[in-house]
């Protein structure tokens, strides 16, 4: 027994209550290590409030040491202290760190996410990465490799005026992009003006053109009615 | 193969011609290098000659990397070509704790995209803070004898990239993923595993916060006959737990997940034989987990290991590791004292991790641990209230200690009993624990503290400081005392440039240096800077463009083979 390194041990091990190091309990949720900005510390903290930083330039000015043996009442919470690891760090940053490192997009970027029938995965794109129609087709096609996008047409987007253009289209067995948009109906992609469809796109969904057929017609009224 | 070898000379007339001799040395070299395992044993033999540099370079199949941006994934791997396990390390521990800005860096792409033509073959891969997307998933479940996934405390993925994994990867053994940030695509990732006996040997998920299909995991449970390791998540409840020991008898390391049911059992209801469950799992060694626990669902677990607060052992069920919330008081670590003769490593963590919170354990605790578990090498404890006695207590019942970690978690709390700083305390553990190699301090310290560690700390590798310290000559006892040392971690105390610059000599010969609200100028790091040309100096602002009073934020130095990284973000200056 007296061998065993603590590495081997390891494997003999009983933990009751959390796994590994997390903590469930309230750390703070502010994820930059920030000091001496201006929040005001509350001393009439109410405890279920998520932690926020102290002024740490002024605690650098006075003496470290503190001769005060009395504990001090309702102390602001710091940054990282207890050396817990909160189990869930801040949701933005979570969702928003995804794609790649640089990004210098202004205004925020617009992810969402992007399943195709049949594959078993799903994907994220940031829209504002692109600027026309025909740049995210491309990129789709790259992302999910069977898929062909229809007969788009010159400008990239789906005519929807000529009705039998559209039905061939969806007839076809060919993969169509749908996407749900703000008021949550499911449209095809491409009646819109780009910029609109970025604003508006909740998220996608690449549908075989025969399952799209149901969305057409309410598609192409919706488009009747913005035009 | 040896491509940097002149051919050998061509045989005459077909009769054997013996290799060169220093071929058949090589050949041998090769051959004896295999059995060295140690890391600290290849580096010193790497430098013996060049030859040896070279053999040695050609046998180590297990590649570390204890900083991600200390080398070019491309240097590294074409010096060591037939590497096929590689892990690596990326952000400093410190960004646990909210006191990095996210987005920093310790991104696994360029590794991974090196890996797809330098490490075609390999087979294991773990990596500890780093920033892992899917597609850098998608990449490696391509390699084709990929067998075994560690992740701890890594983001940037998302349940789509445990489906690509899983799906892809046919020879997966091991998927483990500890205390990491996973985003929720909305993906059954579980279902993803084909169809067909798997070999799964270790699924770790108990970090995932995301609901699982359980039919799915049930039906892989069933068919991985060789699943010894499973750490569920907390959406298994103690129900569903049940139903997979069923399934699994075999298995040696089990997360129980929430270990409360999911729904309330009406009266009278039959409910499943928990206890038989357990005892049924013969092999179990590891048990952990009940995240939302049910007290009364604890005697379940008597046929396995010991319910804290009733202690009854079955068999011959000991513990070596122990993990544990503050929960259990001073009283129920004086038990553990009482029984866990052979006790190694304890954990006791926070319920309410706050600095003014009222926790139940204390120097009490500590010392009945310290009088019972005299075999301990390793304890990590939080709590409010600690003594020097106790301490001191603890250095001289446990010699064993190779880890003391005692977070104090009030900032600046001399002992309660006396009064005065912890500095005996923290000096008694350095100066008796002869193996020490880990020391994370807290609590009232002045500078007398760190002169004790640098007088005895001579093997200290690591070391956390936090609002500590009276002044420079502090970090300067440390810096100019412990040889070993390789990471040290400093927030909140009093050091300034002049420590700062007595330690130029030592960088090199560490990992990194981390420290944050200290007293540095940017002035004094850019003199570092200039001096020391290996050395990344980053200075890193919580503010992105303020910089008060020339104070440095945060200073994270370390040495690098190959300069400043190229992907820094706004919020970091590289001197």
């Amino acid at each position: 027994m007296s061998n065993l390194l603590v590495e081997d041990l390891r494997g003999i091990e009983l933990s009751l209550g959390l796994p590994g190091g997390g903590s469930e309990a309230e750390t703070t949720v502010k994820v930059t290590g920030k000091r001496g900005f201006s929040e005001t510390v509350d001393l009439k903290l109410n405890f279920q409030q998520i932690q926020s930083a102290v002024d740490l330039n002024e605690k650098m000015k006075s003496p470290t040491k503190e001769k005060d043996p009395a504990k001090p009442p309702a102390k602001a919470q710091v940054v990282g202290w207890p050396p817990v690891r909160s189990f869930r760090k801040n949701i933005m940053s979570q969702k928003s760190t995804t794609v790649e490192a640089d990004k210098t997009t202004s205004g925020g970027a617009a992810f969402v996410k992007v399943c195709m029938d049949g594959a078993p995965y799903l994907r994220k794109v940031d829209l504002k990465m692109y600027k026309s129609y025909q740049q995210f087709s491309d990129a789709l096609a790259k992302m999910f490799s069977s898929f062909t996008m229809g007969n788009y047409g010159t400008q990239g987007m789906i005519d929807f005026m000529n009705e039998s253009k559209l039905m061939d289209l969806l007839n076809s067995s060919d993969y169509v992009p749908t996407y749900e948009d703000k008021d949550g109906d499911w449209m095809l992609v491409g009646d819109v003006p780009w910029e609109m469809f970025v604003e508006s796109c909740k998220r996608l969904r690449i549908m075989k053109g025969s399952e799209a057929i149901g969305l057409a017609p309410r598609a192409m009224e919706k488009c009747k009615s913005r035009c | 193969m040896r491509e940097d070898r002149p051919p050998p000379p061509p045989s005459r007339g077909g009769a054997y011609s013996p290799p060169p001799p220093d071929q058949v040395l090589e050949n041998v070299l090769e051959h004896v290098l295999q059995f060295l395992t140690f890391r600290r044993d290849r580096n010193a033999a790497a430098l013996v000659c060049r030859s040896w540099h070279r053999a040695e370079a050609l046998t180590r199949s297990e590649l570390f990397i204890g900083n991600c941006y200390a080398v070019a994934p491309r240097r590294a791997m074409e010096r060591f070509r037939r590497a096929t396990a590689v892990t690596i390390k990326g952000k400093p521990r410190f960004a646990d704790f909210n006191l990095m800005p996210p987005d920093w860096g310790a991104n696994f792409t360029p590794w991974v995209t090196s890996m797809a033509q330098c490490y075609r073959a390999l087979e294991k891969l773990c990596l500890k803070r780093m920033f892992v997307t899917d597609e850098d998933l998608e990449l490696l479940a391509s390699f084709p004898s990929f067998r075994e996934l560690v992740l701890i405390c890594c983001d940037g993925f998302g349940t789509s990239g445990l489906a690509v994994v899983a799906s892809k990867c046919r020879k997966l053994r091991v998927l483990d993923l500890i205390e990491d940030e996973v985003t929720d695509d909305e993906i059954d990732w579980i279902s993803c595993f084909p169809e067909g006996e798997t070999c799964l040997e270790s699924l770790i998920f108990d970090c995932v916060e995301c609901p699982i299909y359980f039919e799915a995991l049930e039906r892989l449970v069933a068919r991985s006959p060789s699943l010894k390791k499973l750490k569920l998540n907390r959406y298994v409840s103690i129900v569903q737990l049940y139903r997979l020991m069923i399934r699994a008898p075999q298995l040696t390391h089990l997360g129980t997940g929430s270990f409360s049911p999911s729904e309330i059992v009406a009266q009278g209801d039959q409910e499943p034989d928990y206890s038989s469950a357990f005892d049924a799992c013969r092999s179990l060694v590891c048990l952990s987990g009940f995240r939302e626990i049910v007290p009364d669902y604890l005697p379940a677990i008597y046929p396995v290991c010991a319910n804290l607060t009733s202690l009854n052992f079955y068999g011959e069920a000991c513990f070596l590791c122990l993990q544990v919330l503050d929960t259990v008081r001073d009283a129920g670590l004086q038990a553990v004292g009482a029984t866990c003769k052979d006790l190694r490593e304890l954990r006791v963590f926070p319920i309410d991790a706050r600095e003014d919170s009222e926790a139940p354990v204390s120097d009490v605790g500590l010392l009945a641990i310290s009088e019972g578990c005299r075999k301990l090498q390793s304890i990590l404890y939080f709590c409010q209230r600690m003594t020097n006695a106790a301490v001191i207590a603890m250095s001289e019942n446990c010699p064993e200690l190779v880890v003391f970690r005692l977070c104090i978690m009030g900032r600046h709390l001399p002992d309660h009993v006396t009064r005065e700083p912890m500095d005996e305390g923290f000096g008694a553990i350095v100066k008796n624990c002869k193996k020490l190699t880990r020391l994370a301090t807290s609590g009232l310290l002045t500078d007398r503290a760190f002169s004790y560690i640098g007088q005895y700390g001579k093997l200290v590798r690591t070391l956390s400081v936090a609002f500590a310290g009276d002044s420079d000559t502090g970090l300067k006892y440390v810096l100019e005392g412990c040889p070993r040392l390789q990471k040290l971690e400093i927030r909140d105390s009093p050091f300034g440039d002049s420590a700062l610059r007595s330690g130029l000599y030592r960088y090199y010969n560490m990992r990194f240096l981390w420290m944050s609200s200290c007293r540095l100028t940017r002035r004094g790091c850019k003199e570092i800077a200039q001096q020391m040309p290996h050395l990344v100096v980053e200075m890193i602002n919580g503010e992105e463009e303020e910089v008060k009073e020339d104070y440095v934020d945060t200073l994270y130095m370390y040495r690098s083979l190959d300069g400043p990284r190229a992907d820094a973000p706004s919020f970091v200056t590289i001197l």
